[in-house]
């Protein structure tokens, strides 16, 4: 008998290649109510993409983006020329140093005995250690610059007038919250730069009329920068500042759709 | 074909009595109290018009309209009951099923467009956010990554000894953003420089939608506010960049090219 013998035993000569394994796999997965549910009705993941008006909105009605973007924009909305991207760059600015910055929480601890060491040996010893604190400390500086310019830009287009006044002071606020969190974070390396850096911040800050000594107190937790300042700057820079930060800027996403998008053009 | 119920044909036929109207039209059933056969339904049709409102001279030009079309041919109009009603027409004078044109509705009101809606938004010129805008924010977010990538790895991030409070360097100096404020430090007292100028800084920008009250976006008509902030901004720029480069040992002021930077960012 010169027949070959199949691994399926049913000697027609057939066996199920991986590709096809890999689209029956593939099938099962898209017919699954997990896929169902994340991918909804309409999905271009359900039925494939191929260009149309209905499909170019059904990208955006049926995936995340629907909360930040509407489907249709202003076609001027869109020139690079006009923001020059500076808003959305805040913002992915803002989740870069989240992500980042988990990172760096993995290898910290916010105590005057071990912070400096363990920058140390995060940038010594840690596989890409340097570079994402690095990453870290260059994005929060750009982050601050970026948000100053947005406002300059949002300034110069006469954008805070009517009806979009209140997201301005929302922005105002989202400018005071950014340098509060670089501010805090300033001091958690725990080197001569960030003690004496903060230091002459907050001697600043004790010059406030009437209850300067007392906000001083609060913020440092004592008379002077000790072990105390470093964990409440701690607090303040990875969970309260964030956690303010992120609701103003839902406030502010949304007023900026609500107020009917960006600001018209010139 | 619906049926009435017994206590609503009673109730119809005392408001008929009572108007002094003949208790049914169409010589069908008229006894009030009979059930509604059939017949019996398809004949209160037209006893309903009776007592109904349309007023006798618009009936009587309907039906000299029906009998003027409906005479020839009065099949073609299809509808069974309109040919019903014609024929009754036909046959006596007493008032129809039906209003003009075979219609059993009555107009209540005419409501003019945009009378109740009024659409004031006028069609903008939009594009897709998909691909159009969405192609842009992935391109400078991409941009930006590679940037801070290429950079971090390049440059690091300062890292100087371990904070010791015996050694205070000289100079110290704050964060570069708050370096404006150190500043105006070595010209007013501490408080003026260090919270009543921000503050006024910070509550004046929040304000300011609220003090400019010209409604104008166009730059040619906001001369005075452009230059103001143009102004506001120079005035931080140039502060933080004394702070940064030209203040050295004892925030004296240097030249950066002469003695170096005496900075850490």
């Amino acid at each position: 008998m010169a027949r070959r013998v199949d691994g399926n035993g049913n000697g027609n000569g057939h066996r199920a290649s991986p590709a096809e394994r890999l689209a029956e796999v593939g099938e099962k997965v898209r017919g699954s109510q997990a896929w169902a549910s994340i991918f909804r009705p309409g999905s271009i993941f359900r039925k494939g993409y191929t260009d149309s008006p209905r499909n170019r909105s059904y990208v955006v009605m049926n995936s995340l983006i629907y909360h930040l973007h509407p489907v249709k924009v202003k076609r001027h909305a869109v020139k690079v020329s006009y923001t020059l991207c500076l808003g959305g760059l805040s913002f992915f600015l803002f989740l870069l140093l989240t992500v980042t910055g988990i990172f760096l929480m993995f290898f910290y601890r916010p105590t005057t005995a071990q912070a400096w060491a363990d920058i140390e040996t995060l940038e010594t010893s840690i596989t890409f250690g340097l570079l994402v604190r690095n990453m870290h400390r260059w994005a929060a500086h750009l982050m601050v610059l970026s948000v100053f310019l947005h406002m300059s830009r949002v300034f110069y287009h006469g954008a805070y007038k009517p009806p979009r006044e209140f997201n301005w002071v929302i922005g105002v606020i989202l400018l005071t919250l950014t340098l509060l969190l670089s501010f805090t974070g300033y001091l958690l390396p725990w080197d001569q730069l960030a003690l004496w850096a903060v230091t002459v911040g907050t001697n600043m800050m004790g010059y406030t009329p009437v209850f300067g000594s007392q906000v001083r107190f609060v913020l440092l937790g004592g008379v002077e920068i000790g072990g105390e300042t470093l964990l409440r700057w701690y607090v303040l820079h990875v969970l309260m500042l964030p956690f303010v930060i992120v609701i103003f800027m839902a406030i502010h996403f949304w007023r900026v759709r609500k107020d009917g998008g960006i600001s018209g053009p010139l | 074909m619906t049926e009435v119920p017994e206590h609503l044909l009673k109730r119809s036929a005392e408001r008929r009595a009572a108007l002094g109207a003949p208790p049914a039209g169409g010589g069908a059933a008229a006894d009030p109290s009979a059930p509604a056969t059939a017949s019996d339904a398809g004949a209160s049709d037209a006893p309903a018009d009776d007592g109904s409102k349309i007023p006798a001279h618009l009936l009587a030009r309907s039906q000299a309209a029906k009998e003027a079309a409906g005479g020839g041919s009065p099949a073609t109009t299809g509808a069974a009951a309109t040919a019903a009603a014609a024929t009754a027409v036909a046959t006596a004078p007493a008032p129809v099923a039906k209003g003009p044109e075979g219609h059993t509705q009555r107009l209540l009101t005419v409501v003019k467009a945009g009378s109740i809606q009024d659409v004031k938004a006028t069609p903008t010129d939009k594009v897709h956010t998909w691909p159009h805008l969405l192609i842009g924010e992935f391109i400078a977010c991409l941009s930006c990554s590679a940037f801070l990538l290429v950079f971090s790895a390049v440059v690091n991030a300062p890292f100087l000894a371990a904070a010791n409070f015996n050694f205070t360097p000289n100079p110290s100096k704050a964060p570069w953003y708050f370096l404006g404020l150190q500043e105006l430090l070595t010209m007013f007292h501490p408080m003026v420089a260090g919270v009543t100028i921000p503050g006024i800084g910070i509550f004046g920008l929040m304000l300011a939608p609220y003090i400019d009250k010209n409604p104008s976006q166009k730059p040619e008509d906001r001369k005075f506010a452009i230059s103001l902030f143009t102004l506001f901004f120079m005035f931080w720029a140039v502060l933080v960049i004394i702070g940064t480069l030209f203040r050295g040992p004892g925030f004296n002021f240097t030249f950066p090219w002469r003695d170096g930077v005496f900075f850490d960012l």
